[in-house]
């Protein structure tokens, strides 16, 4: 077996974003918090995964967006940069466009929700089910951050009980503090 | 399970699978031509991928693309018997030589050859990879191998 130079990996992989022939592009961004899976669709930014084994990620978008899934870099840089610019401690909002076109319904309208609550400040998840149309929701909100599609970008982890505890992460909740800690918004 | 085996993989796993097996094979049938070949006939792929109902015969449909991507650049780029020598790489399998042996061939007769005895495909997949019949395709296969035994008689 001739195996392919990373070279020309590198450059189809290019070629295939370039073209648009994807359905979703994506890439591993390392950060503090560990490493991310990070993917873009045609419409913006529709995943960020702490699940570290791609395989699973990849076979989850394949349904979900299409067959044409493959890691591609350079879609991904914006993502990269402001992530970077973020866990830096120099960005304190991401200036993205993402795609939520698999979340529905009030689903949708709470992660829509969810994108305006501020670098640094933390809400309940009681108040977001409020300002979702839904104010007895907060069970089912806490199902929505259990399921964010795009955390960080969509700050789920400024999403914390009425009594003020963590309460929970789907990426752990030492991730949590230490993304509320970044933020400054835990103390300690 | 059964479902899995079957279904179209993310294009990803599909990639990854048969990447160097192609290149293997492009290296073979498309000389100095075979990193651009190589490129076509992914993106080739990736523009056909939709339209897959099933994820069964992938290898032999990305052959196929291969093939006339192969074809139809040499067709387009190359006066016959202008190609060059290829590098010896270590832990080839001997059938690599048919390579280099195959340059003189026509371009269904080398392909139907380097399908045959480099890659083991059987002849329906061969005479999907030419679009022919499979008659054709046999044919093809044993043409070619008579031209070479005739050429190396005379050598």
């Amino acid at each position: 077996v001739i195996n392919v130079s990373p070279e020309l990996d590198t450059r189809f992989r290019a070629a295939a974003a370039a073209e648009g022939l994807l359905d979703v592009a994506y890439d591993v961004v390392e950060s503090p918090v560990g490493e991310l899976f990070v993917g873009v669709s045609g419409r913006g930014l529709c995943v960020i995964s702490y699940e570290a084994d791609p395989d699973l990620q990849v076979e989850r978008l394949a349904r979900g967006f299409g067959s044409r899934v493959l890691r591609s870099p350079r879609p991904v840089d914006p993502a990269r940069r402001q992530l970077d610019e973020y866990f830096a401690g120099k960005r304190k909002r991401f200036d993205l466009v993402v795609d939520l076109r698999l979340a529905r319904d009030f689903g949708r309208t709470v992660l829509e929700e969810l994108g305006r609550v501020p670098f640094g400040e933390v809400t309940t998840y009681g108040a977001l089910a409020a300002k979702a149309g839904k104010p007895k929701a907060a069970r089912a909100v806490g199902t929505i951050m259990n399921r964010n599609p795009i955390p960080i970008v969509l700050p789920c982890h400024r999403v914390v009980g009425a009594n003020g505890s963590l309460v929970g992460y789907a990426g752990g909740l030492e991730r949590k503090q230490t993304l509320l800690r970044l933020e400054g918004a835990l103390l300690a | 399970m059964m479902q899995a085996m079957t279904s179209v993989p993310p294009f990803e796993t599909f990639y990854a699978a048969h990447r160097d097996e192609i290149f293997g094979y492009l290296k073979r049938i498309a000389g100095r031509d075979a990193e651009d070949a190589f490129q076509e006939t992914f993106l080739r792929a990736l523009r056909a991928y939709p339209e897959l109902r099933h994820g069964r015969h992938l290898r032999a449909w990305v052959f196929t693309i291969a093939t006339r991507v192969a074809i139809d650049e040499t067709r387009r780029t190359r006066p016959r018997g202008d190609l060059p020598e290829l590098a010896v790489e270590d832990g080839l399998p001997p059938h690599a030589e048919l390579g280099p042996l195959t340059d003189d061939l026509p371009p269904k007769e080398r392909a139907a050859v380097v399908l045959r005895y480099g890659f083991d495909l059987p002849y329906d997949e061969i005479a999907a990879a030419l679009g022919s019949s499979e008659d054709a395709a046999r044919q093809a296969a044993s043409s070619g191998v008579r031209r070479l035994r005739e050429r190396s008689k005379q050598s």
